[in-house]
């Protein structure tokens, strides 16, 4: 052997025998017993000030960093309890609310919760008014009378008064949101700067009474909480809990199967279906209120035919996309609101028909179809039900041309109401029929320059009188008629008008077998982690 | 030649350089500007989110300063920039500086470990392959070139995944350290290898080695077969010059003949592909970074991309641009000194 190549692989050999040398022995499973471990993709987190959270994952975390007005018991989510208020009277005119502030809530600093924190938080909502800040606006309020319609008389006493006499129940919902959640008023006003009500420094940081307190957020990496021993209902087990950003489902099921991490969130359908037989694996699922929707531009002719509408109905092959690459992740839903909420209907009358719908299409007088682009996101189901919809609508003559964008792209063009049809979702902005029943069946003003946008609007659906129930419903306070309104509107949208529902949500989760107690709820931000436990794997 | 005018040419030389430099980076920042304000995605709506009220688009969007004309952004951006301000990231809250402090030293030790690797690995190799050219060691060399060179790196992270990871348990999974570590090493370089040893916890130091180890050798591989295929025809055609002949006429041992006349007359164009290949390395790599969920600059500018987060992406470009710039010119410097020939112009 030549000296050069003896002397190259003494080399190659050397480095070889030195890496050996370095691989270090892994331990098994590796999480610490004391931190719960999330593979999530994160990358969605914009703030996490309550006042500006409108996204899944920052929704999910304020939820357990703050306490809200109005809560629910995580066993019961169809009712809403007291949370940072305990109690409430109602004036006779229905216009005035008296809340009893809850003893025994303590902020990161020590400082009891009082009612002049709840006054701060509203406040400072309706006055920044942030992208979520509609939700309180629509009683009315705004920053020039927010001092007159929430006022604290003392410390355990804060009075809301409304512009209309809302149903109870939509009050109450409406104060389970994230936009209600109470923020340390010293603490923000401390860090007050050029009038932002602490805005600029609570995005990245928190100021709450709630189960856990924000560590650290790097954005697309990780936020991790800490537990607070003050918590009221209790000093959570889990005393640090880390939300890596996993974007790969596929990096996320290998994380959880090796007990790098302790739930994964974000699985593939048939990832769920290969890990059912783990050992050291469970599995929890919940229906959720998102929904999946079709929607289709009255801007361009033949979509403005209503038995053309009528035919898409019964040209999607809804039992057959949820028993195939659907895999239980979601399920059928005609009406939009969702399994388990008041006002969700029963019924599914339509189902796949190619003749019927190409009888429709040739009445409206469109026998040889036509052509369509539907745009669609560029990611798992809407790929796949776009796909499965251009199948069935060329069976009866309507020709697709799909769009795969990037998410944003997608929404810039519906924004500008640029698209002729797209696939959407939709997820309700608190825990009341109202927040959906508004964004499908309410629109007055189809202008470019009109005041709400919702997506009838969006669709140039100019609807004066299912608006006009809509509205009419705000103000029913018998809450079984009210349920009936809701369910009536459903009807309307389902059978007509250019927006009809596919299916709706139901979130899939793996976990560590040793951990217990996580619930996941009904909406993106409902998740709680302040009874989670973990035993010893 | 006098003093003076080799003092003048250094200048000169320098000053190119310097003028080089700053009209390249000038250049850099009015292209990425301009393309980022003509991209399909709408900035307002990737910060507001998709159903934001019409009064909270138009708000944000003057707040942006999005109504001003595109010169007039450019100029302010620019002038911010003079003050060392890359402005604040929209997705992160965070001045886009200190973003760029979290997410490239990332960058920077993967791409500086499997560098490191590969050089060490890639350049005996080549050498090797062509002083046996044609042998079954040049073939197998050859192969695994190839195979570095044209299989995709997504497929090979997710397979060496389940292998060494999943299956093997050899090295740890996605991410840069365990997590029972990650939050009690304190960050003073940013490097995971250096802070855990400056923090003295060898458990660590160890959890991030072994974190390191598949997207190095992935990596590695990578800019191995790029060195090792350079290599080997930058070595094939000095073996078959005359002064090689001539030199094993003169009854020189060959291993001589190899490294002191051969290799030693590479050396210049060697540590151009050299750069090149490190400086690809610290553009950072998407796909990589993506697989081993690794908080990298590669996989910042591109999120930052798709959510129209303008500041970042312009950020992460300039900054990445001025390196690859740097590690240019170093390179070339370095060739004049490894190379005469090269001194004269």
């Amino acid at each position: 052997m030549p000296n050069t190549t003896r002397r190259a692989v003494f080399g190659l050999v050397g480095a070889g025998a030195a890496a050996t040398m370095l691989r270090p022995g892994r331990a098994a499973a590796a999480t610490p017993a004391d931190t719960l471990v999330i593979a999530k993709n994160i990358d969605d987190i914009l703030s996490l000030d309550p006042a500006e959270v409108y996204e899944f994952s920052s929704g999910e975390i304020i939820n357990n960093v703050y306490d809200r007005l109005i809560t629910f018991d995580p066993a019961d989510y169809s009712k809403p309890v007291g949370g940072a208020v305990e109690s409430w009277t109602v004036s006779p005119d229905g216009r005035t609310y008296t809340f009893k502030v809850r003893k025994g809530l303590k902020f990161g600093t020590g400082r009891a919760l009082v009612a002049k924190d709840i006054v701060y938080s509203l406040t400072r909502v309706v006055v920044l008014n942030k992208t979520p800040g509609f939700i309180l606006t629509q009683f009315g309020w705004t920053a020039q009378n927010a001092a007159d319609l929430i006022k604290a008389p003392d410390d355990d006493t804060v009075v809301l008064t409304f512009d209309k006499a809302y149903a109870p129940s939509f009050i109450i919902n409406i104060l389970s949101a994230g936009v209600a959640s109470v923020v340390d008023s010293e603490v923000l006003t401390s860090h007050e700067a050029n009038g932002d009500y602490g805005y600029a420094w609570l995005k990245t940081r928190s100021a709450g009474s709630g189960a856990y307190r924000i560590v650290t957020w790097n954005a697309k990496q990780a936020v991790v909480l800490e537990a607070a021993s003050s918590y009221w209902r209790g000093t959570p087990p889990i005393k640090r809990i880390v939300f890596n950003h996993v974007a790969e489902a596929t990096a996320q099921r290998l994380l959880v199967e090796k007990g790098d991490a302790d739930i994964a969130r974000d699985l593939t359908a048939d990832q769920i279906h290969a890990l059912a037989s783990s050992p050291a694996l469970a599995f929890q699922s919940a229906p959720k209120t998102t929904i999946i929707y079709f929607q289709l531009n009255q801007t361009y002719e033949p979509l403005t035919k209503p038995k053309v509408q009528e035919a898409f109905r019964w040209l999607a092959d809804y039992q057959g996309m949820a028993d195939s690459f659907l895999k239980g992740q979601y399920g059928v839903r005609e009406g939009f609101i969702t399994t388990g909420l008041p006002g969700a209907l029963t019924e599914a009358p339509y189902h796949l028909d190619v003749a019927k719908a190409k009888q429709l299409l040739t009445e409206a007088g469109y026998p040889n179809g036509f052509d369509l682009e539907v745009t669609v996101f560029n990611t798992a189901p809407y790929t796949q039900i776009a796909q499965s919809l251009q199948a069935t609508l060329g069976q009866a003559g309507i020709r697709v041309k799909l769009t795969q964008l990037d998410k944003a792209e997608v929404f810039t063009i519906i924004r500008a109401r640029k698209h002729q049809a797209t696939l959407a979702y939709w997820s309700p902005d608190y825990l009341d029929d109202n927040s959906t029943a508004n964004w499908f069946g309410w629109c007055t003003d189809i202008a470019d320059n009109a005041k709400t946008h919702t997506a009838a609007w969006r669709n140039h659906w100019l609807i004066p009188e299912l608006s006009k129930e809509t509205d009419d419903a705000l103000l029913e306070p018998d809450t079984a008629k009210r349920n009936a309104t809701y369910e009536d509107i459903q009807r309307k949208t389902r059978d007509s008008g250019p927006l009809f529902v596919l299916f709706e949500q139901n979130e899939q989760i793996v976990l560590r077998k040793n951990v217990t107690g996580f619930v996941l709820g009904p909406s993106f931000d409902t998740p709680v982690y302040w009874q989670t436990k973990k035993a010893r794997a | 030649m006098g003093y003076a005018h080799r003092g003048w040419i250094v200048a000169r030389t320098g000053l190119d350089l310097a003028l080089t430099f700053v009209l390249t980076v000038a250049g850099l920042i009015v292209i990425t500007f301009v393309i980022g304000r003509f991209l399909p995605t709408d900035p307002v709506v990737a910060i507001i989110g998709d159903r934001a009220p019409h009064d909270v688009y138009v708000a944000t969007r003057i707040a942006m300063g999005l109504d001003k004309p595109i010169w007039v952004q450019l100029a302010r951006y620019a002038g911010r920039l003079l003050t060392g301000d890359f402005g604040t990231s929209v997705l992160s809250s965070q001045p886009v500086l200190d973003d760029l402090g979290r997410f490239f030293p990332a960058t920077l030790e993967l791409a500086t470990v499997s560098s490191v690797v590969a050089v060490i690995v890639g350049v005996p190799l080549g050498v090797v392959a062509a002083v046996k050219e044609r042998t079954w060691f040049d073939h197998v060399i050859r192969v695994v070139a190839l195979i570095g060179y044209s299989v995709p790196v997504f497929w090979l992270g997710l397979v060496g995944l389940l292998v060494f990871y999943a299956r093997l348990d050899w090295v740890a999974g996605p991410g840069r350290i365990d997590i029972a570590y990650q939050y009690s090493i304190p960050p003073v370089t940013g490097m995971a290898l250096i802070d855990t040893l400056l923090a003295g916890d060898l458990d660590a130091f160890r959890s991030v080695v072994s974190h390191m180890l598949l997207p190095v050798g992935i990596l590695g591989l990578y800019s191995m077969a790029y060195i090792t295929r350079m290599t080997r025809s930058f070595m094939l055609e000095q073996l078959s010059a005359e002064y090689v002949t001539t030199a094993r006429v003169k009854g020189l041992r060959e291993g001589r003949v190899v490294w002191r006349h051969a290799f030693a007359n590479i050396a210049a164009p060697l540590v151009t592909v050299i750069a090149l290949a490190y400086a690809n390395l610290l553009s950072g790599s998407v796909l990589t970074e993506t697989i081993f969920a690794w908080p990298g600059v590669g996989l910042y500018i591109t999120q930052s991309l798709f959510s129209a987060d303008l500041n970042a992406v312009l950020g992460g470009t300039i900054v990445i641009g001025v390196c690859y710039i740097a590690i240019n010119l170093l390179a070339d410097a370095l060739g004049r000194v490894l190379d005469p020939r090269m001194r004269a112009t």
